[in-house]
């Protein structure tokens, strides 16, 4: 595939089926897109299958200088291609969500979310520091109108609050971009990634990044914008913000702050752990006692965010490798919850979860479903979100143990409020006449749902083949951090395995002989 | 005598001259029928005279002693004038022919306006610059009540000409100063007077020039005239005053603070920015309570020029080369913004101006719609349109002169501006029609529309062409 420019084509397509779906009718804009996102879904594999694991850093580049003062400069490493393969996967699913839900201005609907593909696989694929910005910051158009349109009751309040937040947060990036490229003059992030940045001047470049990234991530105490965006979000528009958005914000931490101000990032990693570990407590007691379930879901997501930033900020390959399998884990399970929620929703026309009750028994194939993604989103082994949670745990205990210990208890929360989530939709008694009429899973929505359950199961059972493409990736990053990596408190000693003497071993042999 | 190479180099203004009288003979004695006449033919005047302007570079830079400058830096600002000038002129009659018919005068008062703005952003002497000014200023009386019969149009011509007669002699004024404590009223004089460290004097003459400059920029603190005379003035003026004279009076300022206040660089750079933070904060915040898209334009060009000014308190070539971009840019999403605004019309053809008339507008008139939605988007600065790049090449210049805090501020502020940009996309997409419009836009209009909506999409491509011709518009100032 050598020179054949497959991310711009990646982008192409989603692009040319969203301005034909702004002309197209209802249903063939329904097709348009559903048709648009699987090619980008064959492209995806295709592009995975051809990256060369192991082989150079950068791949599949692109260079075209067409914009004066920044370049249509793509590539990707190891790192982007798990999240572009997480995209790609997603959007086919999130059209069909929409398929029967969204019956007023089609077309435009799905001319925003194939738009908002075209900019998350060009947020991933960006190789100059311009570029980025414009793809990172472009997704809130689409986001807001997604939200503002075909949202719920709040939904004007929920898109302006999602849109100022997060346009404060990556307006001072910019600033902060500007200075970087006058100071290292050059716009390539490669290079901008090996640069050396004076330490004192690191720490402002860092926070006007965290800035950004904290906000889109999101960490507490910015995190008051998603609860509300998300429950007024259409259900694609919750499950492509919780699946893709948020780890825009993982992906600026693992891209540009720890590579570019590793100082900075060491001296102010105990920030970011002290609003992780609150993050963790805090948003989980906070989803334990919600009424709406996707507003449980959204802080769910705000403490499996703070995991993710501890296990960035742990300095080490354990911990960067979790975050990443939490962010690519939590990508599946909370698109999958949210599309959970949706499926309900859409027969009762609720979110409150005192509504339901007792759907196991007249829809056993979405009790089943849901089991599995609650268990996946408390992090039981076999599930995709058990490997991430236990790496980035484990990194983090070699940097702090205290830290360690207190969002741990994250895991135990979030096994409190997922399963008393669980018990009081599906088990108990049919308390509400109407929740107990509702018919199961229809073919769609099983063919939805089937997918993710394959991809959540897979990740835990063999998480290698999602590790592998990025753990040359991390080892180079961790090479980056290690002379500023703050020294752990837990002090771990890897005990020496005792060899055993030559004449013990002869002694053992002579012995089993005896017998 | 005068050389002919000073005559070349004024040709732009030559022809307009030329056209603007014959034009005048032409609308007084073939009365109002004319109008659709005149308005082609000054198009087409605008026109000879944008291509004169390769004659007028090439006989530059100095013309009669250096009282005139036939430079990049004019060229470039002439060709913004000049276009939306033009854009002015033919969004016009559909305005003017309900309740009454267009009458020619309107055309031909716009080439004299384009004829003062040329000599403004040309002046290389307080005198010209005042010529100029009055001139331009002379002709946007006439227009902002050009509607007699309107009381608001005519109350809009009397605030701007009271106001703007007391600007013009707090200018003066500072002239005056500069004059007696320099003894030159030429600007590289005065350059060379203030090259020994800044008197008193000079630093008055200096303070008065700049208020008087700030006042015809509608920059915080003189503003206030801006509201009224935009929400007065009939709306393809409003258009007008919301284009042309603000490239015109940002460039002059431009020139005068380059060329003539230079070495009082870190004197003005002080004023410069207060300016520019308070129109982008007053701009801002005044726009969220409007509930009249006029008004909500007139903010908003306080805003934008508070944004402009940060490429000039810059004071790098990068800086200066940045605001000039930034008019480009602003200009283009101006004339896109008024293309949409006059096309808000009832069923009955009259004009509308709440921005709650708006409601449902994405689904009454889709693309009428869309293009509002691009131009708002892009004033606030989201990417990829291309008000983004605007921001973008000052901030990068503020950036670059070490002035990264002001930079961080300007841009901060930016985000209360994008609300109120905001509330207009949410009325359109969000809320249920109200209000029916026309159905159907006029062509005129709806050509400059797509026209401008095109180049904000794509702008990007033209970023080469925009740096180069920039910066080679900068390079002739310093």
């Amino acid at each position: 595939m050598d020179g054949f420019p497959i991310l711009s084509l990646m982008m192409a397509v989603p692009m040319a089926g969203a301005i034909a779906c702004l002309f197209a009718g209802a249903n063939s804009a329904r097709w348009i897109a559903l048709i648009a996102t699987l090619v980008d879904l064959v492209l995806g594999i295709a592009l995975w299958a051809n990256f060369d694991q192991g082989g150079l850093q950068w791949q599949f580049q692109e260079y075209h200088p067409i914009f004066g003062r920044f370049a249509w400069a793509l590539g990707i490493d190891g790192i982007a291609l798990m999240l572009i393969a997480l995209t790609v996967f997603l959007m086919p699913i999130c059209i069909g969500a929409s398929w029967q839900a969204i019956q007023k201005r089609v077309g435009e609907y799905m001319a925003a979310f194939l738009f908002m593909e075209v900019l998350m696989i060009g947020v991933f694929t960006a190789q100059d520091l311009y570029l980025f910005y414009i793809m990172f910051e472009a997704g809130l158009i689409p986001m807001y109108l997604i939200i503002g349109i075909w949202g719920g009751a709040d939904r004007i309040y929920a898109s302006y609050k999602f849109f100022l937040y997060t346009l404060l947060g990556s307006v001072l990036m910019l600033i902060a971009m500007m200075w970087m490229v006058h100071e290292a003059g050059t716009t390539e992030i490669p290079a901008l990634m090996t640069y050396n940045f004076d330490p004192h001047v690191q720490t402002w470049l860092f926070l006007a990044f965290f800035a950004s990234f904290a906000v889109k991530m999101p960490m507490w105490p910015v995190h008051t914008w998603l609860p509300d965006a998300h429950v007024q979000a259409p259900t694609a528009g919750s499950v492509i913000l919780a699946g893709v958005l948020l780890k825009m914000g993982g992906y600026g931490f693992i891209r540009f702050s720890l590579p570019m101000f590793p100082e900075a990032s060491a001296q102010l990693a105990p920030l970011v752990w002290g609003l992780s570990m609150v993050a963790v407590v805090y948003t989980s007691l906070v989803a334990l006692v919600q009424s709406d379930m996707k507003k449980l879901i959204a802080y769910s997501s705000v403490a499996h965010m703070a995991i993710v930033t501890v296990g960035l900020f742990a300095f080490n390959q354990a911990g960067i490798e979790g975050a990443m399998m939490v962010m690519l884990g939590h990508g599946l399970v909370s698109g999958a919850l949210f599309l959970c929620v949706g499926v309900i929703y859409d027969r009762l026309h609720t979110r409150e979860i005192n509504r339901y009750g007792g759907l196991s028994i007249n829809m056993p194939k979405y009790a089943v479903l849901f089991m599995l993604f609650t268990m996946a989103s408390v992090g039981l082994p076999g599930t995709s979100n058990f490997v991430g949670e236990f790496l980035s745990l484990m990194g983090i205990y070699q940097a702090s143990s205290w830290v360690a210990l207190v969002c741990t208890t994250g895991i135990i929360l979030g096994a409190a409020y997922m399963l008393y989530l669980y018990r009081r939709i599906c088990y108990g008694e049919q308390k509400n006449a109407d929740a107990a009429a509702m018919p199961d899973l229809s073919v769609r929505e099983v063919a939805l749902l089937a997918p993710i359950a394959a991809a959540v199961l897979w990740m835990g059972v063999y998480p290698e083949s999602f590790l592998a493409p990025m753990r040359a990736d991390i080892r180079a990053l961790e090479a980056r951090l290690a002379p500023a990596a703050p020294a752990g408190d837990s002090k771990i000693k890897m005990g020496a395995p005792k060899q055993p003497s030559e004449g013990h071993h002869e002694e053992a042999s002579a012995h089993g002989e005896a017998h | 005598m005068i050389e002919t190479a000073s005559l070349l180099a004024v040709l732009p203004e030559l022809i307009l001259t030329a056209g603007g009288l014959i034009l005048m003979l032409v609308a007084a004695y073939a009365g109002d029928g004319s109008a659709r006449v005149v308005n082609w033919l000054s198009v087409v005047t605008l026109a000879i005279a944008g291509v004169a302007l390769s004659c007028s570079l090439a006989h530059g830079p100095d013309a009669f002693d250096g009282l005139y400058r036939a430079d990049a830096f004019s060229v470039f600002a002439k060709a913004l004038i000049y276009g939306a000038a033009a854009a002015a002129i033919l969004l016009a009659p559909r305005f003017f022919s309900v309740g009454g018919k267009p009458r020619p005068e309107y055309a031909v008062l716009i080439l004299f306006a384009a004829i003062g703005m040329g000599m403004m952003v040309s002046a290389g002497d307080l005198l010209t610059l005042y010529v100029g000014l009055e001139m331009n200023s002379l002709a946007s009386y006439v227009l902002a009540s050009f509607m007699r019969q309107d009381e608001r149009s005519s109350e809009a011509g009397l605030k701007y000409f009271v106001l703007g007669s007391l600007a013009s002699g707090i200018l003066l004024y500072g002239s005056a100063l500069l004059y007696g404590f320099t003894g030159t009223t030429a600007f590289d004089g005065i350059a060379v007077a203030m090259g020994d460290g800044v008197s008193n004097g000079e630093l008055f003459g200096m303070v008065f020039l700049l208020c008087g400059l700030a006042f015809k920029i509608s920059a915080v603190p003189f503003h206030m005239w801006t509201p009224d005379v935009y929400e007065g003035a009939p709306t393809p003026v409003t258009a007008f005053f919301g284009s042309a004279p603000k490239v015109a009076a940002i460039a002059l300022t431009v020139r005068v603070a380059i060329e003539a206040l230079g070495p009082a660089g870190l004197d003005w750079q002080q004023i410069v920015i207060f300016v520019a933070l308070a129109s982008i904060l007053f701009g801002a915040v005044a726009a969220i309570g409007q509930t009249n898209i006029k008004r909500l334009m007139a903010y908003s060009s306080i805003n934008n020029v508070g944004f402009a000014l940060i490429g000039l308190a810059a004071g790098t070539p990068a800086g200066v080369a940045g605001t000039m971009s930034y008019m480009a840019i602003y200009v283009l999403m101006t004339v896109g913004a008024f293309a949409c605004i006059l096309q808000m019309r009832d069923a009955d053809g009259n004009p509308v101006e709440t921005i709650a008339s708006l409601s449902g507008l994405s689904q009454s008139r889709k693309g009428l719609a869309a293009a509002l939605a691009i131009f708002m988007f892009s004033m606030a600065g989201i990417p990829p349109l291309f008000g983004f790049w605007a921001k973008f090449l000052v901030f990068d210049a503020a950036v670059a002169a070490n002035l990264t805090l002001l930079a961080a501020f300007g841009i901060a502020m930016s985000v209360i501006g994008a609300f109120y940009y905001l509330k207009i996309i949410k009325t359109m997409y969000f809320d249920e029609p109200i209000v029916a419009y026309e159905a159907k836009g006029g062509p005129v209009e709806n050509i400059i529309l797509t026209a401008c909506a095109v180049v904000i999409v794509l702008g990007y491509l033209l970023n080469p062409v925009l740096d180069q011709a920039s910066a080679a518009a900068a390079a002739s100032l310093f």
